[in-house]
């Protein structure tokens, strides 16, 4: 097993726990709305983005209305692009791989991604590729489990989704800890804050991304004139 | 809604999520030098992206303030510790998520 492998598979652990728990609970919505497994399998294996998942599923049996999942689809995805500004330079170089890593560009492969301290002697490309696909991997297999079993699902433990809130934190401290200055993450987490209690919980994420672009557009326009 | 139009349906969410995973790269492709801005961004918003998604993860319980509010918060806060003690991702993750489920059962 290359080192490449072992280094993706132990970062991607705690995502391995939180997708197979969300890949299920989102398995099973789909079995309890009625569809084969296959379903789940399969949107799992092609739009690979969770909330979209759960809003798609549930449109599925109401009046057909493209243009309502186009437009959701994108108010929900509308980050993915800011992700792809910060990937640019490292997503270069990596051949063949980089199609399958755009693809699969998902809030967790991109952040692990992205705050991963690569060490000299692994190949970067290698490494992105792994998370990329080990996240796939856990989440097209939590969505199958979850269709095929369905409501053979019996037992439940409460609370272990924090596993993606705890990622998220400890990737936050990473980047916090060993920055020089601190005005990209607490400004970041101040527009959040503010975003969330004006715009509500469906469309602040984008909002407050855009914004930081704004903020990021005046400090680079000061630094230029300088 | 018909089989066709369910299939439909599933294939707008790929191409839509896929245009918004792969237009950044399609725009700035290389072939021209990438404006200064975008590289500017592309250093500095990823800090802001991370604080971001840790208020999103949080985003339920801070606008329906209940009990869950409170346990959330103190797991949150006890695998900040934990990681600025030990500096392991996985046991801090592992902390952070098995305390959150014990304060669930207990509580």
């Amino acid at each position: 097993m290359s080192s490449e492998f072992k280094l993706a598979f132990q970062k991607t652990i705690p995502i391995m726990a939180g997708f197979a728990f969300l890949g299920m609970t989102y398995g099973l919505y789909m079995n309890q709305l009625g569809f084969n497994f296959l379903f789940p399998t399969l949107m799992a294996m092609t739009i690979f983005g969770g909330s979209v998942e759960f809003v798609v599923g549930n449109a599925l049996l109401k009046c057909f209305n493209p243009w309502g999942v186009l437009l959701l689809t994108a108010i929900i995805n509308s980050r993915h692009l800011f992700y792809g500004i910060s990937m640019l330079e490292r997503y270069k170089n990596t051949g063949w791989r980089k199609i399958y890593l755009i693809f699969g560009m998902v809030d967790e492969s991109f952040s692990i991604n992205y705050a991963t301290k690569i060490p000299e002697t692994i190949d970067k490309k290698h490494f992105y590729f792994y998370v990329t696909f080990l996240n796939h991997f856990y989440w097209v297999m939590g969505a199958m489990i979850g269709g095929l079993l369905g409501s053979l699902i019996t037992f439940q433990i409460k609370g272990i989704d924090f596993v993606m809130v705890a990622l998220f934190i400890v990737l936050f401290m990473d980047q916090f800890v060993n920055e020089e200055k601190h005005f990209n993450s607490v400004t970041g987490i101040v527009l959040a804050l503010g975003s969330l209690f004006i715009f509500g919980p469906e469309y602040f994420l984008p909002i407050s991304m855009l914004l930081m672009v704004g903020v990021l557009y005046i400090r680079y326009r000061k630094e230029e004139g300088q | 809604m018909t089989f066709t139009e369910q299939l439909c349906t599933i294939a707008i969410a790929v191409l839509t999520t896929m245009a918004s995973r792969f237009l950044p790269f399609m725009i700035f492709n290389g072939k021209k030098p990438t404006p200064d801005f975008v590289s500017y961004l592309g250093n500095n918003l990823p800090p802001a992206i991370l604080g971001i998604l840790v208020v999103y993860c949080y985003k339920s319980q801070l606008l329906h303030s209940s009990h869950d509010t409170l346990l959330a918060v103190i797991a949150g806060l006890l695998t900040i510790g934990v990681h600025l003690y030990k500096k392991n991702m996985l046991i801090s993750i592992l902390v952070g998520t098995l305390s959150y489920v014990a304060l669930v059962y207990l509580t």
